[in-house]
């Protein structure tokens, strides 16, 4: 019954919306995961919903206003100041369209947040201000690629303050906090490139902070994760440097172009001299490099601020050496 | 200007000393209303500064970090300074005693002292402006708070003092309800304004301490690294975010109760009528403020909480939304073969009616669980809590401002510039913030500097910041064309008639302004919403 | 009290200095007075709320750290600081009866009794304090218990330190800090009084400030006697 009057309230509301569920529409983003069904049927109810009553309240506040203006030759007309009845209903009736709207998004929600056991598992580390993807294989990318239709774990981690996890095609959220794991899921239904946002405030760069969703279509995730795989054992230190830098969010600071951004650029870099806040100066070399990355506060360059975590324990002697050689090429 | 009229409470006795150490909790409630106004400013002037960077794509005036700092600012003034002292401090104070029939109210010190704190909270949040800024967004969230270069410290203590201002209003309020009630102001006589105003102040006492706390853990984190909310050393960062949430969750009740209490009383003077189902309305604002408290966690729905808490939420929030629906068909029910005129304030009763039916009905898109994992953290909340905070509160303010206006200083405005400023205020409200809605949906991130990187996907976005940047240009204009005219009332309306309504309440029985005393109370307390012996005014 | 008793009092009582011009009679200003203190009260209760939610979250998530810590703590010093205050909330309660009954001396004996065994209790809480200073024992970032924890394993009393042990000396000193800043307020605020009573201001009439300060001080009593249980006697 309930079911039945929710499915009436839908067909409404995908009227008022003008668009259907699996086409583009004017609200949610088009969805691309196989629980989005669930949240834009509950949105649409919604919709339906809270545009009746918003009708029902505006028509009847002006249809009175015009109704019952002030005349001259009458005052208000005789009526009941309570009735306890009527206003038991309209207490009531509302509270039931709330328990099935209620009822809706809770079912929803379960769907969101039970993770299919087979689901195949990418970490996730997300700091200031970038995002980094680890596969089962040991590879490491800035962007998450999947495969279509098969479920996908993130377990995500952060390494300093909150971050949101954000897919709204997918219609996945979740905070990413430091010092402990979160979790979140879907499954693509869709191939081809979403984007994934930050969505909880995390500073300067919050609003750049986005990565890419690839799905890939059957097969070719594999095909993909080995290729890339493969590429890392076999490239020099200058290129795995780079690659480097592109995971681990450095170019989110540091270009290499010559721009200023929140740190200074490596372009021109090495062998420059630098002046710091303290008031000393140094020229650039292997190891006040080694030392910014493990201890970024120890010699800032003036004019920046000490916002750069430590990379220790992320990155490993082999892995400084290849970011120095690559900064080193930047000439 | 107000030479010709007979002593009143503005004029006597003279001297800015005398306003300063006033107990008259009338002049407390003018000089509240002047600085809250004065915030309000500020608090527009930084959002029209972010709406200007976000007219185009890309960087437009400013930078990212000052973009932040922008936000925050523009966020911590206006709930701090503004919304949540606003109604209580500046129309509270005023008429609270004067519908009540008491003198004044309970604490008259305590009263001067909450409005000192104010102002010295106000100069901290100054300061933090001055000297390096805030970025944490006004929710203060661990760790950011914790790590960020900015003045944190100064905000917090601002924030902190501003708690104590509101504490020692509210308190002021509960007593003076409980204790000044002279004989025949039984509870069920009692304005359902003064209603609204006990609701907010049970909230106000029961909730502000725990920001108190929560704020001061903070400060001493910073100071001394106590830990509690650092995970590096042992801490939850996401406790803050309970604590924070069940202070800020009620805070957005003591923003819009009193509101609706003002409501209560606009609609029933301008349709001649009692207001619909008292009783209703009136216990509809205790259970608001108290399942208030019960409903924090609806913020933290993708903060990494269990199912079943969140779902526990969730259920509450949909209870809480309840009484508020039903004070709505109360108020649709009393204009009902009412004598409606649309003066000022009865365009803003509708006007509030519109907003806050946006505004409501959309937070239940927000609590409803599935639904609200993809507007998390969207455009769709900053739009759902203007209209919540302007469509209801704010509109709300004003149409007390222009109701009481007369009474307050003894003027009468010019109606129709009124009701102009008034339109121009909704039709610039809704182009600013319902395209957010829309933006919100298609997920675009609250808090983001620059909407470029959308615009593959969705290259409507550059229309809709436009539509609402230009908006907010003219609601800012309708706002100073609303307070041109009330201002320019002071030196050009005609003397306002002791009750220039014909309404029934207590507060219309003495000249307009107030004398410097309050009026003896009656020795008969008759009904606040009896029509039956007052003539319906003409037209106006 | 019904309402009418007010204005019938009121008229008997006229204008006194000691009523303020917007009560009606003493009764009312007296009930006025109290209720707000009961508010005020109760908005201390929250802002401790705070921190015994933060007390109990961290002990249901870590109990090994306050197993481990607590016994870092004098369990006879917080005894002998929990007799004390109690002592003091029974002086202020005479203290109070005296006021009732207009004997201003006598009053103004208990009011000091009561900021004596103030005195005393923050006096033990500065050995207390002290002790842990010197030992490293302090808030997280603060925390170097080598020495201490060392001898405490080599007597054979404790298990090996957890870790993050001194989020418990966090949560200790938050506390029993915020407490000590309440003692110190109560301490000013029965000052006060007790300057007024000795000037005479009070009367069987007029004694609402004792009365309220009293309350506070009950409180503030009331507190310590949850706070010596959870971080000094822990099992």
């Amino acid at each position: 019954m309930i079911g039945c009057w929710s499915n009436a309230v839908s067909i409404g509301s995908v009227v008022i919306a003008g668009a259907d569920l699996q086409r583009e529409s004017f609200w949610l983003p088009p969805p691309a995961s196989s629980t989005a069904p669930a949240v834009d049927s509950a949105f649409l109810l919604l919709l339906g919903i809270s545009t009746f009553f918003f009708a029902l309240i505006v028509l009847l506040g002006l249809w009175f206003a015009i109704r019952y203006r002030r005349r001259p030759e009458t005052g208000p007309l005789p009526s009941p100041s309570h009735n306890t009845a009527l206003e038991v209903l309209w207490l009531v009736i509302p509270l039931g369209i709330v328990g099935v709207i209620f009822y809706h998004g809770f079912s929803g929600y379960l769907q969101l947040r039970t993770i299919p056991r087979q689901a195949y598992e990418i970490e996730v580390v997300a700091r200031k201000w970038s995002w980094l993807f680890s596969y089962p294989n040991g590879h490491k990318d800035e962007n998450l690629h999947v495969p279509v239709d098969k479920p996908v774990r993130l377990v995500m981690r952060s390494e300093d303050v909150i971050h949101g996890l954000f897919i709204p095609a997918m219609r996945v959220q979740m905070d990413v906090v430091p010092g402990r794991y979160t979790r979140a899921w879907f499954r693509a239904t869709k191939p081809g490139e979403y984007n994934l946002w930050c969505s909880q405030y995390c500073g300067t760069k919050h609003f750049d902070m986005r990565a890419l969703v690839i799905v890939h279509r059957p097969g070719e995730f594999e095909t993909w994760l080995a290729d890339a795989a493969k590429a890392r054992e076999t490239l020099s230190p200058v290129e795995r440097g780079r690659e480097l830098y592109r995971i681990n969010g450095c170019w989110s600071c540091h270009s290499i172009d010559g721009t200023a951004g929140t740190g200074p650029t490596f372009k021109g870099l090495f062998g420059r001299e630098v002046q710091f806040q303290d008031g000393t100066s140094s020229v650039v070399d292997e190891n006040y490099i080694r030392q910014s990355i493990l201890d970024p506060q120890a010699k800032v360059v003036r004019g920046y601020q000490p916002v750069m975590n430590t990379y220790r324990g992320i990155l490993s002697d082999e892995e400084i050496s290849a970011l120095i050689a690559f900064i080193k090429s930047l000439q | 200007m107000t030479e010709s009229l007979p002593i009143n409470y503005l004029t006597y006795p003279r001297g800015l000393r005398c306003w300063l150490l006033t107990l008259d909790h009338k002049r407390i409630g003018v000089m509240y209303l002047v600085s809250v106004a004065a915030a309000l400013v500020l608090g527009l002037l930084f959002a029209l500064l972010m709406r200007t960077e976000l007219i185009a794509p890309g960087r437009t005036i400013m930078g990212e970090d000052t973009y932040n700092r922008v936000f925050t600012v523009h966020g911590a003034v206006m709930i701090f300074l503004v919304v949540i002292p606003g109604i209580p401090a500046v129309l509270g104070n005023f008429f609270l005693p004067l519908m009540l029939g008491a003198k004044d109210v309970a604490f008259p010190r305590l009263n001067l002292a909450s409005l000192y704190l104010w102002w010295i909270g106000a100069l901290f949040l100054l300061l933090t402006l001055a000297f390096g800024g805030l970025d944490t967004g006004w929710t203060f969230y661990t760790p950011y708070s914790t790590s960020t270069n900015t003045n944190v410290l100064a905000a917090v203590t601002g924030v902190f003092i501003l708690g104590f201002s509101s504490i020692f209003t509210a308190l002021n309020f509960i007593v003076s309800i409980h204790t000044l009630r002279p004989p025949g102001m039984t509870w069920r006589r009692m304005p359902l304004f003064l209603w609204g105003l006990y609701a907010t102040g049970l909230i106000q006492v029961l909730a502000t301490p725990v920001l108190g706390i929560t704020l001061l853990l903070l400060a001493i984190e910073r100071i001394l690294g106590l830990g509690i909310f650092d995970s590096t050393l042992g801490g939850d960062p996401v406790l803050f975010q309970h604590f924070f949430w069940f202070y800020a969750h009620p805070a957005v009740y003591i923003v819009i109760l009193p509101g609706m209490g003002i409501i209560s009383e606009v609609i029933p003077v301008f349709s001649r009528k009692p207001i619909f189902g008292y009783r209703f309305i009136a216990y509809s604002s205790v259970a608001i403020a108290l399942i208030g408290f019960l409903v924090w966690g609806h913020h933290m729905f993708v903060a990494g909480q269990s199912v079943l808490a969140s779902t526990i939420f969730s259920a509450l929030t949909f209870l809480v939304a309840i009484p508020s629906a039903v004070k709505v068909f109360n108020w649709l029910a009393t204009m009902y073969k009412g004598s409606i005129e649309l003066a000022a304030p009865m365009i803003y009763a509708l006007i509030f009616l519109f907003l806050f039916g946006i505004g409501g009905l959309t937070g239940l898109f927000l609590g409803t669980l599935s639904v609200n994992v993809p507007l998390h953290n969207t455009h769709f909340v900053v739009a759902h809590f203007h209209y919540v905070i302007i469509g209801g509160a704010v509109i709300a303010f004003l149409a007390g401002l222009h109701y009481w206006w007369p009474k307050m200083f003894g003027r009468m405005y010019n109606q129709t510039w009124a009701r102009i400023s008034a339109l121009l205020i909704f039709v610039a409200f809704n182009m600013t913030f319902f395209p957010l809605f829309i933006m919100g949906a298609r997920g675009l991130v609250r808090r983001y500097y620059d909407y470029s990187a959308f615009l593959g996907t969705n290259p409507e976005f550059t229309l809709y910041n436009q539509l609402a940047t230009i908006g907010g240009y003219l609601l800012v204009t309708g706002l100073v064309s609303m307070a041109t005219c009330l201002i320019s009332s002071l030196w050009t309306g005609r003397p306002a008639p002791a009750n220039p309504w014909n309404a029934p309440g207590l507060e219309w029985q003495c000249s307009s302004p107030p004398p410097p005393e309050n009026p003896p109370p009656p020795a008969q307390v008759g009904d606040p919403y009896d029509f039956s012996q007052l003539a319906v005014p003409a037209t106006l | 009290m019904s309402n009418a008793d007010h204005h019938l009092v009121a008229g008997a009582e006229g204008h006194q200095p000691s009523l303020a011009h917007h009560f009606s009679s003493h009764r009312q200003q007296y009930e006025a007075g109290k209720l707000g203190m009961w508010l005020f009260l109760l908005t201390e209760v929250l802002l401790f709320g705070g921190l015994f939610c933060a007390y109990a979250v961290f002990r249901a998530n870590r109990p090994e750290i306050f197993i481990w810590a607590h016994q870092f703590l004098d369990k006879q010093l917080g005894a002998l600081n929990t007799a004390v205050l109690i002592t003091s909330s029974f002086t202020m309660a005479l203290a109070v009866r005296c006021a009732q009954w207009d004997q201003r001396r006598l009053s103004a004996f208990f009011l000091t009794l009561t900021l004596v065994c103030a005195c005393v209790f923050l006096g033990v809480k500065y050995v207390e304090y002290k002790h842990k200073w010197e030992e490293g024992l302090l808030w997280v970032r603060q925390f170097q218990p080598a020495e201490a924890a060392a001898s405490l394993d080599e007597s054979g009393t404790s298990d090996q330190q957890p870790r993050h042990a001194g989020i418990f000396f966090s949560i200790y000193f938050a506390m029993t800090g915020l407490h000590a800043v309440h003692v110190l307020a109560g301490m000013g605020a029965i000052g006060w009084v007790l300057v007024r009573t000795l000037r005479g201001h009070f009367n069987r009439q007029y004694f609402g400030p004792v009365d309220y300060v009293g309350l506070y001080w009950h409180l503030v009593d009331l507190i310590w006697i949850y706070l010596f249980p959870l971080f000094y006697l822990i099992h």
